[in-house]
């Protein structure tokens, strides 16, 4: 039994279909991508886990509890965090603001916190007064990133974070990403840069229209012929 | 009068009936516009019932007032009015919370277009609260304002000056000014620094982003209609101690209000305060007779004949008409970039 697991999910916006009997979870100290075509549900698998949208059957268990029925809220302030892939910082305000209000939920002192969001970002300390909407499009991932940190959740969900953004700050992001992942966080992610997301993985999901079509490690996936040959590009 | 050049009469003359009615009237509509700018940026949709709920929130001070000076209530120099601000504040938000409940929280809920549905529903509430405050107050004109009229008149300042020309600073417009500088680095304060404040911005920036970070919507909306009602409620109060409570005059505020709120940049409270004093100096500017002011100014030769008023006070609301119409044309975003009105 893994840490985060979503069961059977099935889901609709309206009455257009999405995931039919799709399953994925994540371990704590665990990265699994999930890739696939465009449509294949890869954002509603994410949506569903976090509430954001009803699952119409299947369920989702955080460490053995079932939360299924827990609201966005209640499931972030359980453990869940997520960045979702645009419109994922606050841009009218700073970079300190926004990071504050990532850790609104928490009663305890958030200081400590940042500052490790800081040393985790040094850029960030150097633009804290400035405002999101003032940044680069890879700063501001990372005011993202920050963001969803500052809750200290145990599931990181991460919605495309390499979407537009140029390969050395892709390379970056990674990086971040797997420092996440060491420091004993469960990481979700969905990615369209199948083959780079798919080397750093320790797990893949391939999703095609809302069903698992292959998984497995992430050189398994990249060496398994049928998988390079039809999402990999060969 | 004299025939000679006389600066400091003119200038006398100008603080007298330009410069200090139109700082307290762009007060009042700054308040005003600042509960139409915070419904517009938490809620999401222009507020046409702010003009009415103004009136309601006078029309339970005008109860009040006359109750406390019934029982014998009052102190002396001060207006009553001023006493029951906080309690009227308190009416008049269980009277917006009430109206959310009944009426707005169900168009949040379907998630349909808010500002447009947002304006059509808020029509309606603007009819039915114009309506009670007719149907408890009747529709005529009254006035509410008791104690000390002036802090000083035209005779003391004219005795202490020995100018011609008198300048009275009543005491509506100096409660009107100071209240309304008070409220607004409050307000400011309250945004900028408070954890309850910056939710609110953040969740006016991304909602959704917001709802993942825990802030709670249902608290966000209740927070914005208590400052939205202590704002409504002052400002319709000082309005009428300045200038007197009539509900259509209250209802026709709608007009400078939400051209203060478009001339300074829908969303921007600094540019709703800015367009604000935009729309007051140009209506009392344009509406001014300068005859009196141009004779102490201009030679014996030049003095003019006629009244020299540009525009007659019965258009005055056509003035703020055309700032509205101007801007939208040239730059609908406002003076301070804000954004614009779509049907979203």
């Amino acid at each position: 039994m893994a840490y985060l697991e979503g069961t059977n999910l099935v889901a609709a916006y309206g009455v257009v279909p999405i995931l039919h009997e799709c399953s994925v979870e994540v371990e704590k100290g665990e990265l699994a991508v999930i890739v696939g075509p465009n449509g294949a549900g890869k954002s509603t698998v994410m949506r569903v886990l976090l509430g954001m949208l009803e699952a119409t059957a299947g369920e989702v268990k955080l460490d053995g509890q079932d939360i299924s029925m827990l609201s966005t809220q209640e499931r972030i302030s359980q453990g869940l965090a997520f960045v979702p892939q645009n419109k994922n910082v606050f841009p009218s305000m700073t970079v300190e603001e926004n990071l504050e209000m990532g850790g609104f939920l928490r009663l305890d002192d958030i200081n400590k916190t940042i500052e490790e969001v800081y040393s985790l970002f040094p850029i960030l300390y150097e633009k804290r007064k400035q405002l999101a909407e003032e940044l680069s499009g890879g700063q501001r991932q990372q005011v993202a990133f920050g963001r969803a940190m500052m809750t200290q959740p145990s599931v990181m969900l991460l919605d495309e974070p390499t979407a537009g953004v140029s390969p050395i700050v892709m390379d970056e992001i990674f990086s971040n990403i797997l420092d996440v992942r060491n420091a004993g966080m469960a990481v979700l992610m969905v990615e369209q840069n199948a083959q780079q997301a798919l080397n750093i993985a320790d797990k893949g999901y391939v999703l095609v229209s809302g069903r698992n079509e292959h998984t497995g490690t992430g050189s398994e996936l990249i060496n398994d012929p049928e998988v390079r040959k039809k999402f990999l590009g060969g | 009068m004299s025939d000679s050049i006389d600066i400091i009469n003119a200038f006398a003359l100008m603080t007298n009936f330009v410069i200090l009615p139109a700082l307290s009237y762009g007060s009042q509509l700054a308040l005003g516009a600042l509960a139409v700018t915070l419904v517009y940026s938490i809620l999401r949709f222009s507020n046409f019932a702010q003009g009415d709920s103004m009136a309601f929130g006078t029309m339970i001070v005008i109860l009040l007032t006359g109750f406390m000076i019934g029982k014998g209530w009052t102190i002396t120099g001060i207006p009553t009015a001023l006493l029951v601000i906080p309690i009227a504040v308190i009416g008049t938000s269980i009277y917006m919370l009430t109206m959310d409940r009944l009426v707005y929280r169900h168009y949040r809920r379907i998630k349909v277009k808010q500002n447009i549905v947002g304006i059509t529903a808020s029509i309606g509430v603007m009819f039915i609260t114009g309506g009670i405050v007719r149907f408890i107050l009747g529709a005529s004109p009254q006035r509410f304002e008791d104690g000390e009229r002036f802090i000083f008149s035209v005779r003391e300042f004219k005795a202490f000056t020995g100018l011609e020309q008198g300048i009275a600073l009543k005491t509506s417009q100096f409660l009107t000014i100071t209240i309304a500088i008070l409220l607004v680095a409050f307000l400011f304060y309250f945004l900028q620094k408070t954890k309850t404040g910056k939710a609110m911005r953040a969740y006016s920036d991304n909602t959704e982003l917001a709802l993942l970070s825990g802030i709670d919507p249902d608290k966000v909306v209740q927070i914005t209609w208590l400052l939205v009602a202590a704002l409504t409620t002052i400002a319709g109060a000082l309005y009428g101690l300045d200038k007197g409570f009539a509900p259509q005059q209250y209802h026709l505020l709608l007009l400078p209000i939400f051209a203060s709120v478009i001339v300074g940049g829908i969303g921007s409270p600094l540019g709703a305060i800015a367009g604000a004093f935009l729309v007051s100096f140009s209506e009392v500017l344009l509406t001014y007779a300068y005859k009196k002011f141009l004779i102490y100014l201009l030679p014996l030769s030049m003095h003019p004949n006629s009244l020299v008023q540009l525009i007659g006070t019965e258009y005055k609301y056509a003035i703020s008409f055309v700032i509205l119409v101007t801007v939208l044309l040239i730059r609908p975003t406002g003076l301070l970039k804000g954004k614009v009105i779509d049907g979203d």
